[in-house]
C-alpha cells in the first residue's frame, strides 16, 4: 500500500531524518542531526547498554513462580479440610496475579525507559524487531511474569551477535517453553510416559511447529507434518526447572534416531534438538525469512525483491552474524527512499511521541495502559507470529482516533511551555509538510498544537 | 434476469471490471436484512463443540476430555452441543440455530495465520488475494461503505479492501477537543491512505452515541454490534472477532470458558436486536480444527475439519447438517484430523446469498472468484 500522502507536495525526507526517524526510535528535540546517517547507525553497536538499569533491577521472575508453587503446595499440606484449602489457595492465587501484574508492569516500564534513554537508538529498535520476530504473549500469567526476563536475557544479549545463539536462548528461554506448551510435552516412548501409563501423557508439536513455521524457515518454505512431529519428538525432554531456568529431562525424550527435512539427527538426548536448530538457523529458507522481515521494517510493507536477496546472501555468507546485516541494510539504498515508507506501530509512534517530546524517563506515565488504548499489549500479541508490520494493520479507523486521542493526553501536562512551531522542523528536520506546519500555527492552544504535531501524518509515518 | 447475468459476465472479464458500475450490477433492492460474520480465530476445535458422542471412535478419543461433565443438549442420534453454549441450545430448540460439521476452506496445511487468511480472503491458497470477501460483499450492496462495520479496534482482513469500512471497538479515553479533531480532518483528509478511515472513524463515533466507556465484555460487544446494526440508517452487515481458540492445553476449561463468552454474545446480539432478530443470519466459523486425538497436554493441536454456526430469527434452524465422515482411523484425514466433507466457503455464499437475498451466482462469482455452484449449501435461511 501507498504509505506517502497526496494532495499536498510530500515533504523530500533528508538523510539525517531518515536515519534518526526510520532506523533509529525518532529524534530528540536536542538530538543534532548526524552528518554522516549510516555512521550514525553502525557507530552505534559499542555504545548498547545490554543490561540498562531498569531491567537489571526487576524483581526475578524465578523466584516468584518458585515462592508460589511452594506457598500453594504448603496450603493444601496445612489445611485441616479441603474448604479452608480452597479458601487459601484462592487468596494466594490473587496475590500472585497481583505480584505477576506489578512486574510485567515495571518490565515494560524498562523497556519504555530503555527507548528513551538509549544512546544507540537503532539496536533497541532491533531488540523490539526479534522480540516480536520471537514472541511470546503474555497471557497466562507464568509467561506474563517471564516477559521481559525473555527480552532481556533471550534477546538483548544477542542482537549484536549470531542469530544461531538468539535462536537457541529463545527457544530454551523458559517463557517460551511455557508459551508453546514445550514444557509439557513428554516422549510417548520416554520413560516418564511408561512410568505413568494411565496419565497417558504425550507430545505437544506446538512449539516444534512455530519454530519451523514462525522462527526459522519460514511458513510454506517445504517441511511437513512429518518433519514438525519428529521435531517435536526430538525436544521432548527440554523443559523449565527450578528458579524458571532451562532443564533437560531426560526422562521424558523420546528414545531413538530422527530425520527431519531429509536430514539424519542420531544424538541422543538434549543435543538431538540443538544439532536440528543450529541446522534451521543456517538454511537458506531462514536467512530468506529474516531479511525479508527486516526489509519490510525499514524499505516498506512490500519490500525490495533485489533488497531481500542481497541481506540473505550477506546473512548465510555471516553464517547469520546480525552486525553484518545491519550493515548491509544500513548501505541498501532501498531503505533511504526519501518519503515515508512505514506508517508507525502504536510501540514506534509512543516512543517517538515520548522521545519528540524531550523525555529520557516515562517516571509515573503508565506506557502498559496506553499500550492497551493504542491496540498494542506489550508482550502480548496474542499469537506467537507476533505483531504485523504493515500499514493495514494499524492505520485503521479506530485506532486513528485513539492516537489523536492519546496525543493530546500527552500534549495536555505540556501546558504552554513547549511550542510546536520551533519543536516541529527539530524533530522531523526537513520532513515537515507545509500543510501540518500551517495547521499546527494555526491551532486554538500550545498544547493542541503539539497534539496535532504527534497526530500530524508526517508524524505517524517514518 | 438475462439483461443482468450478461453485466455480470461482461464484468468478470477482467479484475479491474469488477467494480464498474457497482450500483447496476446490484442484485437488490436496499435489505432490511442483517449478516454479521464472528471469527473465531485460532482454531476452534469442531470435535468438542458439536460433540459426535453417537459416532462409535468418539469415546476412545475424546472420552478423557469431557470425563465426568454433564452432557450438553442433545441435538440428533449423533450430536451433542457443548454444555457452555446454553443460549445457542435454545436458540436451536426454537428452530434458530443450525450446525454445519466437518467443514474446512480450502485451506489444507496447519498455520493459523495461512488458514485466517483464506478464511477472509475467501482466496484458494493464502494471500492469493488481496481484499477480503466482505469488503467484496459490501461493494456489491447499494450504500457500500456504509453497509458494513467492524466492531474490532483494527480492520480485519475480511473487511479490507477498496471500499473504506469503519471499525469502532470502545475506548476508555476522553475524545478529543474539538479544535484538534477540526485541524487533524484537514490534515488527513488531504492524505490518500488516511482520508477513508478516518471519515469512517467520524461516522461511527456519530453513530456509537450512548454505547461508549465499556470495555470489552463479551455481552457488551454483542450489545454494541447490535446497537449498530438496529439504526434504520446502519450498516446492514457486521464483524466481530473471537481470540483465545488455539487450546493445545488444559482444553477442558478453557474451550468451556470461551464458549461461555461466545454464547453471552451471541445472546447479548439477539436481545439487542430485539425485532430485528427475525431479520439476522449469523455465521461463526474458524480457520480450521483441530486433531481428532488429544495430545499429551490435555489439548489438541492443529487440524482440518470444524464446525461452524449459523444463528439468527432469520435461519432455518433445529438442524445439523453435512456429511458425516467418522471418525475411524482409516476415515480421518492424514489419519489425524477430521475428513471435511463441506467447504466452508459453499457454506457462506448460500448464507449470505439467502441471508441478505442477493442473487447466489453472483455471490459466488464475487465472493469466492470461483463457481461455487453445486457445492452450496442451499435451504439455510426462511423464505
Amino acid at each position: 500500500m501507498d504509505t506517502r500522502p497526496s494532495g499536498s507536495s510530500p515533504p523530500v525526507l533528508s538523510s539525517a531524518a531518515i536515519a534518526l526517524n526510520r532506523f533509529g526510535l525518532g529524534a530528540r528535540p536536542g538530538d543534532a542531526p548526524p552528518t554522516d546517517p549510516r555512521g550514525w547507525i553502525t557507530g552505534q553497536f559499542a555504545r548498547f547498554d545490554i543490561r540498562p538499569a531498569g531491567f537489571a533491577a526487576l524483581a526475578d521472575a524465578g523466584a516468584l513462580l518458585d515462592r508460589y508453587r511452594d506457598e500453594r503446595q504448603a496450603a493444601r499440606a496445612d489445611a485441616g479440610d479441603a474448604a479452608t484449602a480452597k479458601v487459601a489457595m484462592q487468596a494466594g492465587r490473587r496475590d500472585f496475579r497481583e505480584e505477576v501484574q506489578a512486574l510485567y508492569r515495571a518490565g515494560v516500564q524498562a523497556r519504555a525507559d530503555a527507548a528513551l534513554a538509549t544512546e544507540a537508538p537503532f539496536v533497541e529498535r532491533m531488540v523490539h524487531f526479534w522480540s516480536n520476530h520471537f514472541c511470546v504473549s503474555a497471557e497466562n500469567p507464568r509467561v506474563t511474569a517471564l516477559a521481559a526476563a525473555f527480552e532481556r536475557d533471550a534477546i538483548r544479549p544477542h542482537v549484536l551477535g549470531r542469530f544461531s545463539d538468539m535462536l537457541l536462548a529463545v527457544e530454551r528461554h523458559p517463557a517460551m517453553l511455557l508459551y508453546l506448551n514445550q514444557a509439557q510435552s513428554i516422549g510417548p516412548g520416554s520413560p516418564a510416559a511408561a512410568r505413568a501409563p494411565d496419565r497417558r501423557r504425550g507430545l505437544n508439536e506446538n512449539l516444534a511447529r512455530e519454530i519451523l513455521e514462525l522462527h526459522t524457515l519460514g511458513v510454506r518454505s517445504g517441511y511437513t507434518q512429518a518433519d514438525v512431529t519428529e521435531l517435536a519428538r526430538a525436544l521432548t525432554g527440554w523443559s523449565v526447572g527450578p528458579a524458571a531456568g532451562f532443564a533437560f529431562r531426560p526422562a521424558q525424550h523420546e528414545p531413538g534416531e530422527r530425520t527431519i527435512m531429509g536430514r539424519y539427527y542420531p544424538q541422543a538426548g538434549e543435543a538431538q534438538a540443538r544439532a536440528a536448530l543450529l541446522d534451521f538457523a543456517a538454511a537458506p529458507a531462514t536467512a530468506t525469512h529474516v531479511a525479508t522481515k527486516v526489509a519490510r521494517h525499514f524499505a516498506g510493507d512490500e519490500p525490495p525483491s533485489a533488497m531481500v536477496e542481497r541481506l540473505a546472501r550477506g546473512f548465510v555468507a555471516s553464517r547469520g552474524h546480525l552486525p553484518t546485516l545491519y550493515r548491509a541494510l544500513a548501505a541498501s539504498p532501498e531503505a533511504w527512499v526519501p518519503s515515508p515508507v512505514k506508517f508507525k506501530t502504536p510501540w514506534e509512534w509512543t516512543i517517538s511521541a515520548l522521545r519528540g517530546l524531550g523525555r529520557r524517563q516515562v517516571g509515573a506515565m503508565q506506557i502498559a495502559a496506553f499500550q492497551t488504548q493504542l491496540g498494542q499489549r506489550v508482550w502480548r500479541p496474542g499469537a506467537p507470529a507476533g505483531w504485523d508490520d504493515v500499514a493495514a494493520s494499524w492505520a485503521g479507523s479506530d485506532a486513528l482516533l485513539r492516537r489523536v486521542e492519546v496525543a493530546q493526553r500527552l500534549a495536555a501536562p505540556l501546558g504552554d511551555t513547549a511550542d510546536a512551531r520551533t519543536f516541529a522542523p527539530r524533530i522531523m528536520p526537513a520532513a515537515l509538510s507545509e500543510a501540518t506546519a500551517q495547521q499546527i500555527a494555526r491551532s486554538e492552544s500550545p498544547a493542541s498544537a503539539v497534539a496535532l504535531m504527534l497526530a500530524s501524518p508526517d508524524f505517524l509515518r517514518r | 434476469m438475462i439483461a443482468r447475468r450478461h453485466l455480470l459476465a461482461t464484468a468478470a472479464l477482467g479484475a479491474g471490471a469488477l467494480f464498474v458500475a457497482p450500483g447496476l450490477a446490484l442484485a437488490t433492492v436496499p435489505t432490511e436484512r442483517r449478516f454479521v460474520f464472528i471469527i473465531q480465530r485460532g482454531a476452534a476445535d469442531g470435535l468438542d463443540i458439536l460433540r459426535p458422542v453417537g459416532d462409535p471412535g468418539f469415546a476412545a478419543l475424546r472420552g478423557r476430555l469431557i470425563g465426568e461433565e454433564a452432557p450438553g443438549l442433545k441435538l440428533d442420534g449423533t450430536f451433542t452441543l457443548h454444555p457452555a453454549l446454553a443460549e445457542v441450545g435454545r436458540m436451536y430448540g426454537r428452530g434458530e440455530a443450525l450446525f454445519v460439521h466437518a467443514v474446512a476452506s480450502p485451506y489444507r496445511d496447519r498455520s493459523h495465520f495461512d488458514g485466517q487468511n483464506v478464511l477472509e480472503t475467501g482466496g484458494a491458497q493464502p494471500y492469493a488475494v488481496r481484499d477480503g470477501w466482505m469488503n467484496r460483499l459490501v461493494a456489491m450492496m447499494p450504500r457500500s461503505a456504509e453497509e458494513a462495520i467492524a466492531v474490532t479496534s483494527t480492520l480485519p482482513a475480511a473487511l479490507r479492501g477498496p471500499v473504506a469500512v469503519a471499525s469502532y471497538a470502545p475506548s476508555a479515553l476522553p475524545a478529543a477537543a474539538d479544535d484538534l479533531m477540526t485541524r487533524v480532518t484537514a490534515l488527513y483528509d488531504a492524505d490518500a491512505q488516511l482520508h477513508a478511515p478516518w471519515q469512517a472513524a467520524l461516522e461511527a463515533r456519530g453513530m456509537a452515541g450512548a454505547v461508549t466507556g465499556t470495555r470489552q465484555a463479551p455481552a457488551s460487544l454483542g450489545q454494541l454490534a447490535a446497537s449498530f446494526l438496529v439504526k434504520p440508517d446502519g450498516p446492514r452487515v457486521a464483524m466481530m472477532e473471537t481470540l483465545g481458540w488455539d487450546t493445545h492445553s488444559g482444553q477442558k476449561g478453557r474451550l468451556a470458558a470461551q464458549l461461555k463468552n461466545l454464547d453471552a454474545m451471541l445472546a447479548a446480539l439477539r436481545d439487542g436486536l430485539g425485532p430485528v432478530w427475525a431479520t439476522a443470519t449469523v455465521l461463526v466459523a474458524t480457520e480450521f480444527g483441530r486433531t481428532a486425538a488429544i495430545n499429551g497436554t490435555g489439548g489438541t493441536d492443529h487440524g482440518t475439519g470444524s464446525a461452524a454456526m449459523l444463528v439468527g430469527g432469520n435461519v432455518r434452524g433445529g438442524r445439523v447438517l453435512g456429511d458425516w465422515p467418522g471418525l475411524m482411523t482409516a476415515s480421518l484425514y492424514e489419519g489425524r484430523d477430521l475428513r471435511p466433507t463441506t467447504a466452508l466457503d459453499a457454506l457462506i455464499a448460500g448464507a449470505v446469498a439467502e441471508g441478505l437475498a442477493i442473487d447466489p451466482d453472483m455471490v459466488d462469482g464475487r465472493l469466492f472468484g470461483r463457481a461455487v455452484g453445486k457445492r452450496r449449501v442451499d435451504g439455510l435461511i426462511k423464505a
